[in-house]
């Protein structure tokens, strides 16, 4: 809202909250829940209208129909009080350490998620540390590393599991690899560019300096490469953590957002699958927005940004 | 690394020395190669000099050495030496892949002196191509592709050698022969698999989503207050595992591809929607000033100037998208499907060990992904010929 472009002449008193992000944002949010109660009357109304049917109440009032199809145990599409009400059941009203706490689920797929995430930004700057360093793995290895990700590697997750689970690995570690696989390429793609984002004036001053190569890394493409990392972490978590959920998929349902997603859909759950799903959400804005911190805080230290 | 010499340019630039790394790996491989010979090559081998059992690899062995030995004296380089170090590694890692198949499980430490042996000479052969420049763009765009290759082929090589050499059990990885007799043993099923997935649930998923997200964002860019608040609302369902909503698509529109292409449609929208709208602020004020000179219309403007312009842009959610798609589609099959699908067959066959049958599905999907990418590219490359990463 400090847009110091020509305003447009207000004529409204609402005018000048409508110029800026946060109105045009609040409106469009406003416009999705009332779609979403639209589209859960809509969805909902023929299962009510059957049990209308078979309870003998042909003529129900249309007030009663709505309201009606917005407190289904099992809706189509539960309204989103219905998911706000589940959601802050499963978190607040439950042990930490309950089965049925979504904090529960909600921490064990962030813990394979951050695992993995860690593990993959690791690798990915290591690869672009050697990628950008060896003529032959930019030649070889890069190619490869970008046709890696047009391979639906989501599609081995179960097999990655279970194979690892056979030779008896277990636990947090294969859902932290899939994450790992996901989240590796783009901190890869994003470092090899930031590494070279140095111009070319800016190497020759370190070669004149007699810098060896090491240390050009370390004073000169490291920092250069920091906005490019922090863009690209953010990719990272977020394919990391779909990375996780997927994983959690084969393994039987047993714990993790993807969990309740998936005993949501064997039994019909739907309100659970919903709070599910945007307790990922959350999760995924909260990883993101957590980046975009460290990277304000860490480009402010560095001088890059005022 | 190394201090180099200060150049005066007076070299003999017909012995050019070798670099640290090519140096060290063809010395050693040089006296792994000479000294494996005095190596047992298979467990079963009662002589030590277990090589004269093996003829095959006896022969690659001896043409490894007569093509290490001058190229590590600098006799032999340049082209000459890669296409001696290409055929070499490719004759060797054949001697090894054939002698392990009889044998699994078998191998001894010459066997695997061998592989490093082979391996150092792919890896020369890989760095000699790299450090080649062709004159003819043909040859240079086919030396751009057979570097990658040979890394692949490479990776595909050590996989089967050490997967048939450690006798590693076909329940955890089989070897990529395996994989390939399984591809060649049911294309029906893998056929039926793909139609399934890829024809119905991935094409008709991708074009909806791709097609609304384009519309979309060409309505929403003719009203900026919705552009405003689309925007960070899109940027930020971009982040979202949208993946999750494969359960309720499922539940919603069934078990058969509708409910695939549902998923695919929601997970291809928002980063088309996105890049569009990104794409369509591309065009500057001056050449909106200068359509504006010329009379222009929004029509005219919009389809001569800024949707050219949004192009590059468009075609990066494009590609974006052909990943994401596939990916939306096999994992709503995990979630229910009648019994073709290629992520019911990973699900089930995984379920029953077959683990080759796995890894067909998987090399269908990756090949299908990446001729999907790659025919994006083309199109791109045909579409957005005017923009600098394209013009070189």
């Amino acid at each position: 809202m400090t847009d110091l472009s020509l305003p447009a002449p207000s004529r409204s008193p609402f005018a000048g909250l409508m110029q800026g992000t946060a109105g045009p944002v609040l409106v469009v949010i406003a416009a999705i829940i009332a779609v979403w109660y639209l589209a859960a009357v809509l969805l909902n109304a023929p299962f009510q209208r059957d049990t209308y049917k078979r309870g003998g109440m042909e003529d129900a009032p249309l007030a009663q129909l709505v309201a009606d199809t917005l407190s289904q145990e099992r809706p189509v599409l539960p309204a989103p009080h219905q998911v706000a009400v589940e959601l802050w059941d499963t978190t607040a009203n439950k042990a930490v350490t309950s089965k049925r706490s979504l904090v529960y689920h909600g921490s064990i797929t962030l813990s394979s998620t951050l695992l993995g995430f860690v593990l993959g930004t690791a690798l990915g700057i290591g690869l672009a540390i050697l990628v950008v360093h060896s003529r032959v793995l930019d030649k070889s290895l890069m190619p490869w590393v970008i046709s890696s990700q047009t391979i639906p590697i989501l599609a081995i997750a179960p097999m990655i599991i279970v194979v690892l689970n056979a030779i008896g690995i277990s636990g947090l570690l294969p859902k932290a690899m899939i994450s790992t696989y996901l989240s590796f390429f783009p901190v890869t793609v994003g470092m090899v560019k930031g590494l070279r984002s140095p111009e070319a004036i800016q190497m020759d001053l370190m070669k004149t300096y007699s810098a060896s190569s090491a240390q050009a890394l370390w004073k000169l493409r490291l920092p250069s490469a920091m906005p490019y990392l922090f863009a690209s972490m953010k990719v990272g978590v977020a394919a990391s953590l779909v990375g996780a959920i997927v994983g959690e998929l084969p393994t039987g349902a047993v714990a993790g957002l993807g969990a309740r997603l998936l005993s949501g859909s064997y039994y019909g759950q739907t309100v659970q699958i919903w709070s599910a799903l945007i307790a990922a959400a959350v999760l995924a804005a909260a990883l993101v927005a957590l980046i975009g911190m460290a990277e304000r805080l860490v480009l402010k230290r560095m001088g890059m940004r005022p | 690394m190394s201090a180099q010499p200060p150049s005066l340019g007076l070299e003999l630039a017909e012995r050019r020395p070798l670099g640290p790394v090519k140096a060290l790996l063809s010395s050693l491989a040089l006296v792994v190669a000479v000294v494996a010979t005095m190596l047992p090559v298979t467990a079963s081998d009662t002589l030590q000099l277990g090589l004269f059992r093996h003829p095959l690899l006896a022969i690659s062995a001896l043409a490894a050495v007569i093509v290490l030995a001058p190229y590590r004296l600098r006799f032999l380089q340049g082209p000459q030496a890669t296409f001696a170090l290409v055929a070499v590694s490719y004759v060797m890692a054949f001697a090894l892949v054939r002698l392990i198949a009889g044998v699994p499980g078998q191998a001894a430490s010459g066997y695997w002196a061998y592989v490093f042996v082979a391996w150092a000479v792919a890896w020369l052969s890989v760095e000699e191509m790299a450090a080649l420049t062709p004159r003819g763009t043909v040859w240079k765009r086919l030396l751009a592709l057979a570097i990658p290759l040979t890394f692949g082929a490479w990776l595909l090589i050590l996989w089967q050698v050490l997967v048939v050499g450690f006798a590693v059990p076909k329940v955890l990885l089989p070897p990529p022969s395996d994989i390939w007799a399984r591809l060649l043993t049911s294309p029906a099923v893998l056929w039926a698999d793909f139609r399934q997935t890829f024809l119905k649930g991935v094409l008709v998923g991708y074009a909806i989503g791709c097609g609304s997200g384009f519309l979309v964002a060409i309505l929403i860019d003719r009203v900026p207050f919705l552009r405003r608040g689309l925007l960070p609302v899109g940027n930020l369902v971009s982040a979202l595992p949208i993946i999750g909503v494969a359960p309720i698509m499922v539940m919603w529109f069934g078990f058969d591809w509708p409910s695939k292409a549902a998923v695919v449609v929601i997970m291809t929208f928002f980063p088309m929607l996105v890049n569009t709208v990104t794409g369509l602020a591309a065009a500057d004020r001056m050449q909106l000033d200068l359509m504006h000179t010329y009379a222009a219309s929004y029509p005219q403007t919009l389809l001569k100037m800024r949707l050219p312009m949004a192009m590059p842009f468009v075609f990066n959610a494009l590609k974006i998208n052909s990943t994401l798609a596939l990916i939306g589609a096999i994992v709503a099959e995990f979630f229910g499907t009648p019994i073709v699908g290629m992520g019911f067959r990973i699900s089930t066959e995984v379920g029953r060990m077959n683990i080759d049958m796995v890894w067909a599905s998987i090399a269908v999907a990756a090949l299908a992904g990446s001729l999907f990418y790659a025919l994006v590219t083309l199109v791109e490359r045909a579409v957005t010929f005017w923009h600098p990463s394209v013009r070189g």
